[in-house]
């Protein structure tokens, strides 16, 4: 076997393996890690070594070569908030303290069925509502890249871990940027896929109609490798798409892409260090052939408050099955407390701070009186966004934006203030309002060596046309990314 | 939708959503939340007339299967996660006096 130590992505996993590696000495590899590492990290909530090493042993004895398991032997790590049949999936919240589903997310059974091994479960914001993973009843996660500073969320568990090397790529979800904006801040690429092209059966919900899994990674190849297992349509969620899955590479993909960028959007409140990477990740992608387009998206720069009316209202009705009777935690009660007092105890207890503004937030979005006025509002403006989407692609094929307005901030920055931390959602929330496929790539380094993301957006269900042009850049990129420093500290 | 939300009016929802909060969290809960609802009076600015709603942005429509029975969870895995369950059923306090 190859020198253990290199073993970080995909095809080094592939490689190993070709020349007579076992998959249970790759997934050991890994364990080590996050042995040695995660105590320092926090990326991981439970790490699953015995039935990992069982499923890949499982692997070795079918051989790693069938074509029907594209993922034989690689090591994944799962985001808390999804289902994983006889391990935690607490969505990293007290009121789930314990809970192991009886059942696999259909994307865990599609990794499995490829040959997937599952590592454990990964740290994220308190049922996803977040964007630093500093709310979770876990504790923090860190930076791999600067350990002082939120490795970003709610996916921060899935991204450390990857950025980190204790897991080549894992799954994130993304409901206002939970995959993107942790990927940029730890130098990955991350997809956020089609709404509708991968099941959410298994998800625990926080906004329904914006919700979407999908994976993070090293490698623009390694994201489409795992985004091609878990895509394609579900009967078990009625909002899954019945269309096929795409190959990757498409062999098909223009030379010449126009690309929009969205400028009267980029004119405030961004790191000089950020517009600088971004005008530059534009020349790359202009000098690699690509027409660049200025493009107006006027009802865009609404996104955010519109957001923060749509999620925390669907998150009101989908958390209230959390109320200490079929899953999960109840509060210790009295001999004469009622079924009143159960649920309100209980929740009281079991959700944390943001998940509580959140709940209240929607809850008075939706309550008689205002739903006009937020709610209605909202889904209309929805609606005047995903035109402006609508319009821009009939003369671009992407749209090209900054995944976020800073790079990663220290630990507890926004901790009284969640409107500042709400506002940071502003380049990434229209994917999920308008259901786009988008991705983020590392673009380069800011001044302290923090990565940098470089966003892009896609038609509806053209996730290929964004990785082609991803992985382009990727192997065109002026700036190398490197490597969280402190890997090299350790190693 | 322009008067400042207030700390009734958090209780009242707090109620709605089943919710305790000590006395404490609504203080901080009406602040937060008072400051939130004043960021999003920017959405008034945008001309809303006659457009219509999305719900969910992939219209898929409805789809339709066949009316058939199937094998489901087993009663005894189903309730196995629940805080008190017994004889497969989950057990809450009495509802009727």
């Amino acid at each position: 076997m190859t020198d253990a130590s290199a073993i970080e992505t995909i095809a080094d996993v592939r490689a190993a393996l070709a020349g007579g590696g076992s998959a249970v000495d790759v997934c050991t590899i890994f364990l080590e890690r996050i042995q040695e590492r995660d105590a320092a990290l926090g990326a991981f909530t439970h790490v699953a070594s015995d039935t990992a090493l069982e499923e890949a042993a499982t692997v070795d004895a079918r051989g790693a070569d069938d074509p029907s398991q594209p993922l034989a032997g690689v090591p994944i790590a799962i985001k808390d908030n999804i289902c994983t049949r006889g391990l935690p999936t607490t969505a990293a919240s007290r009121i789930l303290t314990d809970y192991r589903p009886p059942y696999d997310a259909t994307v865990v059974e599609r990794l499995r069925a490829a040959g997937a091994v599952i590592l454990g479960k990964t740290n994220c914001d308190e049922f996803a509502m977040g964007s630093t993973t500093e709310h979770s009843c876990y504790g923090i996660t860190r930076n791999p890249w600067d350990p002082d500073r939120v490795p970003g969320g709610s996916s921060g568990g899935s991204a450390a871990a990857v950025a980190a090397r204790l897991a080549p790529v894992a799954l994130g979800s993304d409901t206002g940027g939970s995959i993107r904006q942790p990927a940029a801040f730890c130098g990955l690429v991350g997809l956020k896929p089609t709404y509708g092209r991968v099941s959410r059966y298994g998800l625990l919900a926080f906004a329904s109609s914006l919700d979407q899994i999908g994976p993070l990674g090293l490698t623009v190849a390694d994201v489409a490798a795992v985004f091609r297992v878990i895509a394609g349509h579900d009967p078990a969620d009625a909002t899954s798409a019945a269309k096929a899955v795409p190959e990757w590479p498409s062999g098909t993909a223009t030379k010449t892409p126009a690309i929009g960028i969205p400028w009267t959007l980029l004119n405030d409140g961004i790191d000089d260090d950020v517009l600088t990477s971004f005008r530059t990740a534009l020349d790359t992608l202009r000098s690699s052939g690509a027409t660049l387009v200025d493009i107006e998206l006027p009802h865009a720069a609404y996104a955010v408050p519109t957001y923060y009316v749509v999620a925390p209202a669907e998150a009101s009705s989908n958390l209230a099955r959390y109320d200490g009777v079929r899953y999960g935690v109840r509060a210790p009660l009295t001999d004469t407390a009622d079924l009143t007092a159960m649920y309100d105890r209980t929740r009281e207890s079991g959700f944390s701070d943001e998940v509580k503004r959140r709940i209240m937030l929607g809850t008075y979005a939706l309550s008689a009186g205002y739903y006009d006025a937020y709610y209605l509002r909202a889904q209309q403006i929805r609606t005047l966004i995903r035109r402006d989407y609508d319009t821009v692609f009939s003369t671009v094929d992407a749209v090209a934006l900054p995944t976020t307005p800073t790079t990663a901030f220290p630990l507890g920055q926004h901790a009284d203030d969640p409107l500042q931390l709400y506002v940071g959602d502003v380049f990434t929330a229209s994917a999920n309002l308008t259901g786009l496929p988008a991705l983020s790539v590392p673009s380069g380094n800011d001044s302290s060596g923090l990565p940098i993301g470089l966003q892009l957006v896609g038609r509806a269900f053209d996730e290929v046309t964004i990785l082609d042009l991803a992985a382009r850049f990727e192997s065109e990129r002026s700036e190398p990314i490197g490597r969280p420093p402190s890997l090299d500290r350790s190693a | 939708m322009t008067e400042r939300l207030t700390r009734t009016e958090v209780e009242r929802i707090a109620r709605l959503a089943h919710l305790e909060l000590d006395d404490a969290e609504a203080d901080r809960l009406t602040r937060q939340l008072g400051d939130i609802l004043t960021y999003f009076e920017r959405l008034r600015e945008v001309d809303t007339s006659g457009v219509e709603a999305t719900t969910h942005p992939v219209s898929a429509g409805p789809r339709m299967r066949d009316d058939q029975s199937r094998e489901s969870l087993p009663r005894d895995e189903a309730v196995a996660g629940a805080p008190d369950a017994a004889d497969g059923l989950f057990r809450v306090p009495k509802v009727i006096g």
